[in-house]
């Protein structure tokens, strides 16, 4: 009895020991995992829909509580001036949930560019909302409150042929952040305003 | 005889060296040695975590209680791989993208765990130190080596840097999953000649 109290003390504060080191270590590299992630996973997109602003939008981004979770906006300044935001949403595509981010002009609330990040679709098929940038070329310019929808389903998007179902998915990622969208614009524009003045 | 401690270094080197003599650790070294990059850095993780466990472990030996022991080591080496998952995501987070999983199966890696159990349990911190070192050092050359081959003849490059002009033809058998057999076969076809003398 006494030694099964030995061992399972031993285990027990050898356990807690690494928990301890590994929570002061996960504190300390916390923050620059997280810049890393963007910078990897969603800077290369951000930075394409982002192209000719004057500042970093990776570093100037800012944060907003919505219904599902905080959602981080990427501020992109044209001539110094705070003008257009970009934020990923998510929608469901043929292999699972695709990460889309979404540019938006914030002066004519018009769409600057789309661009999925993370995904699990088909190589070579589905893959190519992705990878095609004539695809996502079509949602540019187009206001963020229209109702995307690909031709099959009655809408103005042309579907990739093959992948209709992951061009679903991206147009409903866009819907999506439309609604988030004209949710949250008003508490965006002031705190970016807020962090400009 | 006892060794030195300079021998249980240079033992990992060439009389141990883990994946060509002891054939162990063999899910990494057939995994991620399609790019030089990729082996090197599998290498470099794998030989901090064997480093620094079998210091800690060889430390705590006497602390340790004998029916327990492989608990506490694993508890000891799932701590330094989270510690080297964290760290290279925030300073490496590319090289973390493509080595993936097999970062975190570090923890179920037998060369580390059988050197805590073989070695460092039963011998000094220093000679400890030094197999860690040794056998670590061996792993990552290893590694190197096929990746080296695999990565020339497969793709055309060393350390992403083109070695055949332009006219040249991947010979793309050796980046995938039989390539990695075909050639371990060979290289552990050589050792064993050259090592029969």
């Amino acid at each position: 009895m006494r030694e099964m109290v030995k061992l399972f003390i031993a285990v027990a504060v050898f356990s807690g020991l690494s928990g301890g080191v590994l929570a002061a270590i996960q504190n300390v590299t916390k923050e620059r995992i997280e810049y890393q992630q963007i910078k990897f996973v969603k800077g290369p997109t951000i930075k394409r829909i982002m192209e000719g602003c004057t500042n970093d939008p990776l570093t100037d981004r800012v944060t907003l509580a919505d219904k599902e979770g905080d959602i981080q906006f990427f501020v992109g300044k044209f001539n110094g001036r705070p003008d257009a935001v970009a934020f990923e949403t998510f929608g469901k595509g043929f292999g699972g949930v695709m990460g889309v981010i979404v540019g938006v002009d914030l002066k004519a609330d018009k769409i600057l560019g789309v661009g999925v990040t993370t995904h699990s679709e088909t190589p070579g098929v589905g893959s190519r909302t992705k990878t095609d940038p004539s695809f996502a070329a079509q949602f540019k310019g187009l206001p963020i409150t229209e109702p995307f929808q690909v031709k099959a389903d009655g809408g103005q998007i042309d579907a990739l042929s093959g992948a209709t179902i992951s061009s679903r998915g991206v147009c409903g990622a866009v819907v999506k952040a439309a609604e988030i969208y004209e949710r949250l614009k008003p508490s965006l524009m002031q705190k970016i305003r807020r962090k400009q003045g | 005889m006892a060794k030195t401690v300079v021998q249980e270094f240079t033992k990992g080197l060439w009389a141990e060296i883990p994946p060509f003599r002891l054939v162990l650790g063999l899910c990494p070294t057939l995994a991620v040695t399609k790019s030089v990059e990729n082996g090197i850095g599998m290498g470099v993780a794998t030989t901090f975590v064997l480093v620094c466990s079998n210091i800690l472990i060889s430390l705590l030996r006497n602390v340790i209680p004998k029916k327990v022991r492989i608990a506490c080591y694993i508890v000891v080496i799932a701590t330094f791989v989270t510690v080297v998952e964290l760290v290279m995501q925030a300073y490496a987070y590319p090289l973390f993208l493509k080595l993936g999983i097999f970062i975190p199966l570090i923890v179920v890696n037998c060369i580390v765990l059988g050197r805590a159990e073989a070695f460092a349990s039963k011998n000094s911190v220093v000679r400890s130190l030094a197999d860690g070192l040794g056998i670590g050092l061996g792993f990552s050359l290893s590694l190197t080596a096929l990746a080296t081959v695999r990565e020339i003849l497969g793709n055309g490059t060393f350390y992403n840097i083109p070695v055949f002009g332009p006219s040249f033809q991947p010979f793309s058998f050796m980046v995938q999953a039989p390539g990695a057999f075909v050639c371990l076969g060979l290289m552990l076809c050589i050792m064993n000649i050259l090592g029969k003398k």
